[in-house]
């Protein structure tokens, strides 16, 4: 039975020095057959386990995780969340995601740290403000809150913003999306590790995939590290690593993996209370609870898994930020790293049945999958409880790369996810 | 980052090149007779491989030529160079 987290519990476990919380997850050995395997703990994997066990009554599942839960993209995102998207199909997913959001931490009873503080894009030239027009009108016809701002408007919601109008790229306007934000990105792969936990999943660590069994056009199991596991199906939530996992299964995909990659400064008292992206100088920025500016670079042309990224990248955020924001021009940054990106070519992502029997992939997030997680579990928990995609996800199937019937995100919404 | 030779410059630094993607994906010779799935592996589907690599590269900001790279994803280590057209390394 899972102890419930309130206040009661803090002051009760405050008598005994902290020293008796219940764990928030077991250790479990893998048991030699499962009904679902997801492959990878992060976000989007446990939050699919999540809602196979809550919504489909699925209990007999296992989370693999080659290495922590959390420890890939999940830890290394700039934690943004926002819903104002271009497309009809790209809107009705991210929004589906966002409305579970608002209600995340109470169903989960896990404290997530959503806060709708807004999310605003900026304009920095003539088809800036066009496109982003008339992106703010498509998203209020998807019933999704926008608002487009005037340079004055911007410069009143965000106070330190350079609007001057000699600067490289003056700022001509910028839209903003209320109800987006910021949530806490670990305690999200966490809240729902614990919530799936709770309901029987088995998540184990430290077990990596090295193979995938088929019988014909069907899955059987899977090879790992700490042995074979039977399951007849197989819901892959690699993120870069998905190609990887479909060359075990003779599959190819629409992906190239690449290092995207972001810094954080050291932390500073409150300066900037929102979320403010530029596409076109390639820079975003938003300040963490513990002050620190958290700031989002762009990813390398080449396929790398290492987790690092060039050097110039990072420069040129930060010369972006820098005119953006002169007052921070002798902060200094604390930390820089990258996360593996599996980029699809219509930037949009894959939620999907393949052509084996049983086998799942929910991949080609990008750049922007963080936002997506709530969504993206219960969506990709539907598709492989039912064999079939639930209407939200069926634009973005993988056969969409042969009848070409893509969903182009990539110049038409905000680049940086 | 890391320094590339430049079959044509010499060793430059990797700002100065784009990387082009895969390489060997041969153009379709007969378009006209190819099938849906037959355009979306040519389009779309890569091997993005983690490990030994063969791509495309442009030195962009030097000369502007192609070539070819046998590159270690999962490292970033350059194991070859050749030019375009010429045959890929076995080793």
């Amino acid at each position: 039975m899972r102890n419930k987290y309130s206040v009661f519990s803090l002051i009760k476990n405050a008598l005994s020095y902290h020293e008796n919380w219940q764990r928030a997850w077991k250790d479990p050995a893998p048991k030699k057959e499962y009904d679902v395997v997801i492959v990878g703990g992060g976000g989007h994997g446990l939050a699919t386990a999540y809602y196979l066990a809550k919504k489909h009554n699925i209990n007999n599942i296992a989370v693999v995780e080659k290495g922590w839960i959390g420890g890939g993209n999940t830890g290394r995102n700039t934690t943004i969340i926002r819903s104002n998207y271009l497309w009809d199909a790209s809107a009705g997913l991210y929004d589906h995601a966002l409305k579970i959001w608002e209600g995340l931490s109470q169903e989960l009873n896990y404290n997530v740290m959503f806060s709708q503080r807004g999310v605003m894009n900026l304009a920095h030239n003539l088809q800036d403000v066009r496109d982003l027009k008339r992106r703010t009108h498509a998203n209020r016809l998807n019933g999704i809150d926008a608002v487009y701002l005037s340079t004055e408007e911007v410069k009143k919601f965000c106070p330190i913003i350079n609007t001057s109008p000699d600067i490289r790229y003056p700022v001509l306007g910028g839209t903003l999306q209320r109800r987006a934000g910021t949530a806490r990105h670990d305690a999200v792969a966490w809240g729902y590790a614990r919530g799936a936990d709770a309901m029987g999943v088995d998540i184990i660590q430290n077990c990596e995939v090295k193979g995938i069994k088929r019988n014909g056009d069907s899955v059987e199991g899977i090879e790992t590290t700490k042995g074979f596991i039977k399951t007849k199906k197989v819901g892959v939530v690699a993120a870069g690593h998905s190609s990887v996992i479909a060359n075990m299964a003779g599959l190819r995909l629409p992906l190239e993996s690449k290092p995207l990659q972001a810094l954080v400064s050291e932390p500073v008292k409150p300066v900037i209370d929102t979320v403010v992206m530029s596409n076109a100088v390639h820079a975003y920025v938003s300040q963490s609870d513990k002050g620190e500016l958290v700031i989002g670079a762009g990813t390398d042309d080449y396929v790398s898994y290492t987790q690092k990224g060039s050097h110039q990248i990072v420069e040129g955020t930060l010369n972006a930020i820098l005119e953006l924001y002169p007052i921070f021009s002798r902060m200094r940054m604390l930390r820089q790293w990258g996360g593996i990106v599996d980029i699809c070519p219509d930037a949009s992502p894959i939620l999907s049945k393949t052509s084996i029997k049983g086998l799942y992939f929910n991949c080609g997030w990008g750049t922007g999958g963080f936002k997506a997680t709530p969504g993206s579990g219960d969506l990709f928990a539907h598709t492989i409880a039912n064999d079939e995609p639930h209407k939200l996800n069926a634009a973005f199937n993988l056969n969409r790369f042969v009848s070409g019937d893509l969903v182009d995100e990539h110049g038409a919404a905000a680049v940086a996810h | 980052m890391f320094l590339i030779n430049c079959p044509y410059c010499g060793e430059r630094d990797q700002q100065e090149f784009k990387a082009g993607g895969e390489a060997h994906i041969e153009r379709p010779k007969q378009p006209t007779e190819l099938s849906d799935d037959e355009w979306a592996e040519y389009l779309f589907m890569r091997k993005n491989i983690k490990g030994i690599q063969f791509e495309r590269w442009n030195h962009a900001h030097g000369c502007r030529k192609w070539f070819n790279m046998v590159r270690d994803t999962s490292n970033d280590e350059i194991k070859a160079i050749y030019k375009m057209g010429e045959k890929p390394p076995t080793q």
